[in-house]
């Protein structure tokens, strides 16, 4: 087994766990709609996302125009858009396009939160051990939550809300104190964030384009403010292991 | 049958979001504004996404305000996600059952 694909499933092992139940949830919610355990687990197969299926599955009970659905699944997936290129930052020299197209299956969220700060640039074993297993748990959580309907106890199913908010805090708050420009860069994000959400006159606009606007707004003051004068690799705090991928 | 083709658009939709950028986007960005730009940004998407729809993903903002406060504390002493999570779990659970949810 190669050891990248390895080190990937086991950094992946959090997220997969996470995904589950988020995904029973969603299981239980489309055999609520009468959408049967296999299809729901089609749905998750082939998206990976949470928000977007989600909105995805009110749509197809509102019986929807599919212009309609595609420009939901657009704004609200949008942001995978702006991790996208910025992953493309870390990936390894011999990471050509059949590669890439391999590696751009499932850009979700906690996927590129883990790989964006790994410490070494990201190989096509290394993602495809990140992606395949919360792939697989997030299809059979759907799968299992469609069938069970209703197994976890509610108390339970309410305390793994918060695992997956639990993991972002994780990784923003270290750096957070490490750098004062990313401790200024998540606080303009969450002020902006809490102004779409709290204040009436910006509450319509939807969450996906409020991630994306504040994240522009967080980000594009952080590189005004606190340009990086390092060249490329100067991130990473120590060389990356098997050097002769530079 | 409709669905299927909801399921297909909702697919596709997402994939092309997701590998247009990661494909299109082959050389190292040597401007160092658009740099700092991408390094600021999972920093940034992260907070926005969690503050404040964190406070409403379980029963009560009080037991997800909670929770949040442990994540924080776990997560400024730099302990590893898959510990933040648990215990930001266990303290909505807890908290749950003191307020008889």
């Amino acid at each position: 087994m190669n050891k990248d694909f390895l080190e990937g499933a086991k950094d992946s092992v959090p997220i997969a766990v996470g995904y589950f139940s988020v995904s029973f949830t969603f299981g239980i919610m489309a055999a609520g709609y009468g959408i049967s355990p296999l299809t729901a687990g089609m749905i998750s197969l082939t998206n990976v996302t949470s928000a977007g299926q989600f909105a995805g599955l009110t749509l197809m009970m509102a019986n929807a125009s599919y212009i309609e659905m595609f420009l939901t699944q657009l704004v609200i997936n949008l942001r995978y858009a702006l991790m996208s290129l910025s992953l493309t930052q870390k990936l390894a020299p011999n990471m050509n396009t059949p590669r890439r197209l391999l590696t751009s299956y499932a850009v979700t969220d906690e996927i590129f939160a883990v790989a964006v700060t790994k410490d070494k640039p990201l190989t096509l074993p290394y993602m495809l051990g990140l992606e395949w297993i919360p792939i697989l748990s997030w299809t059979a959580g759907t799968i299992a939550g469609g069938i069970a309907n209703n197994l976890l106890p509610a108390s339970v199913q309410s305390a793994l809300g918060l695992a997956l908010y639990g993991m972002f805090v994780a990784i923003v708050l270290p750096p957070m104190r490490e750098s004062r420009a990313v401790f200024y860069v998540a606080l303009i994000a969450l002020l902006f964030s809490c102004l779409f959400y709290y204040v009436p006159l910006f509450a319509k606009v939807s969450s996906g384009f409020s991630i994306i606007i504040s994240t522009l707004l967080a980000a594009g003051a952080g590189a005004l403010l606190f340009p990086r004068e390092e060249p490329s690799e100067a991130d990473d705090p120590k060389p990356a292991e098997g050097g002769a991928l530079r | 049958m409709k669905i299927y083709f909801y399921i297909l658009l909702m697919a596709v939709t997402t994939y092309l979001i997701r590998m247009l950028p990661l494909t299109l986007f082959q050389k190292q960005i040597t401007n160092k504004y658009i740099r700092s730009f991408l390094y600021y940004v999972p920093y940034a998407c992260l907070t926005a996404m969690t503050v404040p729809a964190i406070f409403y993903a379980t029963k009560s903002v009080i037991s997800a305000a909670v929770g949040f406060a442990v994540a924080v504390i776990l997560g400024y002493k730099k302990q590893s996600l898959p510990v933040v999570a648990l215990f930001a779990c266990i303290a909505v659970f807890i908290m749950e059952r003191l307020l008889g949810l």
